[in-house]
């Protein structure tokens, strides 16, 4: 359902990962811890996603009303009463999201933490040991990545009657690994060549160590990355779930909202309380897991920060355009002179 | 050709886990569905298609596991999926069948068109970076994290209503009979206008995204900088030497992300009632029509597997290290 948002989990064939970790400079170790939250992107991601968990403690407390309690106003307007509005029902839709959160959050980090432990386990054996094991895994890898998820987990829970979020996180789990599992086999791939793994291998480590105390720790980002983006993936399927009907008798969440928004015709009534606040919440969650990840891509490749101002004059008057990653070439056809001047007086 | 023998076999390979997946997922259903389905129809159901119910459920008592599995598969072949009990007493394939042209038309043409133009948009953003193009960023990432059919309600509660050029459901005119007539058609293209433009704008983000990041990557090569000091013009550096090659990573994305994509669009169906497989599932999925979900469950597996196969040729035409075997 998203493409992935970061770079990092674009794969370069036989490159590995587009975006290579840099390795870490243990002198400098204490002065950079807070760089990644020194980052606009991903501070702003963080305190949003923060709200976001707060909420999802303890929203059922401060919600004013009982979200399935019925009241007598029938798709009232937000009004001081009900801030967000009612529903059908006289249901308070503010309290509805409020409640909703927890299960979103819940379901999105419990289906995340599953994917990301696989495909850990799936994407570094394969890309380590290599050979006959890495056929076989990441063939399997490749056939689940391929398989539409959306339909299967749809299949599978209608047949599961009435599951609970904790069995839906499993089978959005199941079903999304597998693309952060290609990522990490590429980039495990990458790193095994290296020196120091080389290194520990020949000093006699055993897999286990080397895998866990070596290559681990310089996955930290890919790994992250990956994690975020099954966040969303799954926050963003769950709610495709409930919309869709699959799970409206279990609690609430921001797809059931949807769901009955659907249901009972919100939209020739013109209720756009109803169903407005609950796709806002989705897209502003989602728009903090991917800030994050912008974040954690740009901590780990500095050039794919967004630029600043980048037209320079030069001292012949005419106007470069000075741009990350580029070697500055001037045209020679409005300027004769020798090219490397030009660059040295540039400040 | 080697490449693509692996690829065809890679396919194959993917299409039948994905039929014998199938094949085990009802098995999973607590309890005789088919009883329960029988009583539901009294009597409506010819015992061929009991006898079918029970294949595809897998309550064939007399049988073993592999003997099912060998039934199931001879189904298959012959195309039957079994019947369908919301359109009683249609067969699956055939409900199948008047539903997949609508999708693989609009989630299709769709999709093609956002990959372009996000492609497109990705080598501007990604070329020049610091202008104008960077203020594509933030927008782009709100719209891929709004869910599809989100949107598509949107799109209605703004655009669609009573008085409005666009249409808020179904696939046609209802005084209208499907036909390739002039009637038919523009009526089509007016209903689908909508549906199209939701999957485009949620879908075309990630797009630009993946591509502007895969330029930045590429215009730092030492060849970008030759061509540049070679005199060449920009939009031929960009065009011919960035751009050519920061695609290729992105058609293989492209492939592999398909299966993430249809699974968006079905949902945009749904809510634009639109006549094709999404909607269909849902009607399914209301009925607990099993033969028919899993019928369209391996029509769009199989789909997105030939896409895939399209897009490895694309691949195959676009880089030519990959043929150099000949």
């Amino acid at each position: 359902m998203t493409i992935p948002t970061s770079s990092i989990e674009q794969v370069i064939p036989g490159q590995g990962s587009m975006a290579q970790p840099e390795e870490a400079h243990p002198t400098k170790r204490k002065r950079q811890r807070f760089t990644f939250v020194r980052n606009k992107k991903a501070a702003i991601g963080l305190v949003i996603f923060g709200v976001y968990v707060l909420f999802a403690i303890i929203g059922p407390w401060v919600a004013p009303y009982d979200p399935s309690a019925r009241g007598d106003d029938l798709v009232q307007p937000p009004s001081a009463g009900h801030w967000l509005g009612t529903t059908h029902l006289g249901q308070d839709v503010f309290s509805q999201i409020l409640v909703g959160t927890r299960s979103v959050m819940y379901v999105g980090l419990l289906a995340g933490v599953i994917a990301t432990a696989l495909s850990i386990l799936v994407g570094v054996t394969s890309g380590y040991l290599g050979g006959k094991t890495d056929d076989v895994l990441s063939a399997f890898a490749n056939v689940i990545l391929v398989i539409p998820a959306v339909p299967l987990m749809i299949i599978i829970t209608s047949i599961l009657n009435n599951a609970s979020d904790t069995l839906i996180a499993l089978v959005i789990g199941l079903t999304s690994w597998s693309w952060n599992a290609r990522v990490l086999r590429a980039q495990t791939l990458s790193l095994r060549r290296r020196d120091y793994i080389e290194a520990s291998r020949a000093t006699g480590e055993k897999t286990w160590r080397i895998i866990g105390f070596e290559l681990l720790p310089n996955l930290t980002a890919v790994i992250a990355s990956g994690f975020v983006g099954t966040v969303i993936f799954a926050v963003l399927s769950e709610i495709t779930l409930a919309f869709i009907g699959i799970v409206s008798n279990n609690g609430w969440n921001w797809g059931t909202i949807l769901f009955w928004a659907q249901g009972q015709q919100a939209l020739a009534q013109s209720a756009w309380w109803w169903f407005v606040p609950a796709g806002l919440a989705i897209a502003f969650l989602g728009t903090a897991l991917s800030l994050i990840n912008f974040g954690i891509d740009e901590f780990v490749s500095p050039r794919l920060r967004s630029a600043g101002k980048t037209k320079l004059k030069t001292a012949s008057g005419h106007t470069v355009r000075m741009r990350i990653g580029f070697t500055p070439v001037l045209s020679s056809a409005a300027a004769p002179t020798p090219v490397q001047r030009e660059v040295a007086k540039l400040p | 050709m080697r490449y693509f023998l692996q690829r065809i076999a890679f396919y194959l390979f993917t299409a039948w886990a994905a039929i014998t997946l199938n094949f085990f997922i009802p098995r999973l259903v607590p309890g005789d569905p088919v009883q329960s389905l029988i009583a539901k129809y009294r009597g409506q159901l010819s015992s061929e298609a009991i006898q079918s119910l029970y294949v595809l459920f897998g309550l064939d008592k007399q049988e073993s596991l592999w003997q099912q599995y060998l039934d199931y598969w001879k189904q298959i072949f012959q195309g039957d999926l079994g019947l369908s009990f919301t359109f009683f007493p249609a067969p699956v394939s055939q409900v199948i069948s008047q539903a997949l042209p609508w999708t693989v038309l609009l989630v299709g043409i769709t999709t093609i068109i956002s990959f372009l133009l996000g492609t497109g948009l990705g080598v501007l953003a990604g070329w020049r970076r610091g202008s104008w193009a960077d203020g594509l960023l933030p927008v782009t990432t709100f719209f891929s994290s709004v869910p599809y059919f989100w949107l598509g309600i949107i799109a209605i509660y703004l655009l669609a209503g009573p008085g409005s050029f666009f249409p808020s459901s179904g696939g046609f005119d209802s005084g209208l009979v499907p036909a390739w007539d002039q009637y038919f058609i523009p009526s089509a293209i007016q209903h689908s206008l909508l549906p199209a433009l939701t999957i485009l704008i949620s879908s075309v983000s990630g797009w630009i995204l993946s591509m502007r990041n895969m330029m930045v990557t590429v215009a730092s090569e030492d060849y970008i900088t030759v061509a540049h000091a070679k005199g060449l013009s920009e939009r031929r550096v960009a065009v011919s030497y960035a751009a050519r090659n920061a695609l290729l990573p992105n058609v293989s994305g492209f492939a592999l992300s398909l299966g993430f994509i249809v699974g968006g669009t079905l949902l945009v169906e749904i809510v634009f009632s639109y006549p094709g497989l999404g909607f269909t599932l849902l009607q399914a999925l209301g009925a607990k029509d099993y033969p028919l979900m899993q019928g369209i469950f391996l029509v769009i597996t199989i789909s997105v597997l030939v896409a895939n196969l399209l897009a490895d040729v694309a691949y195959l035409l676009l880089d030519p290290r990959t043929r150099k075997e000949g």
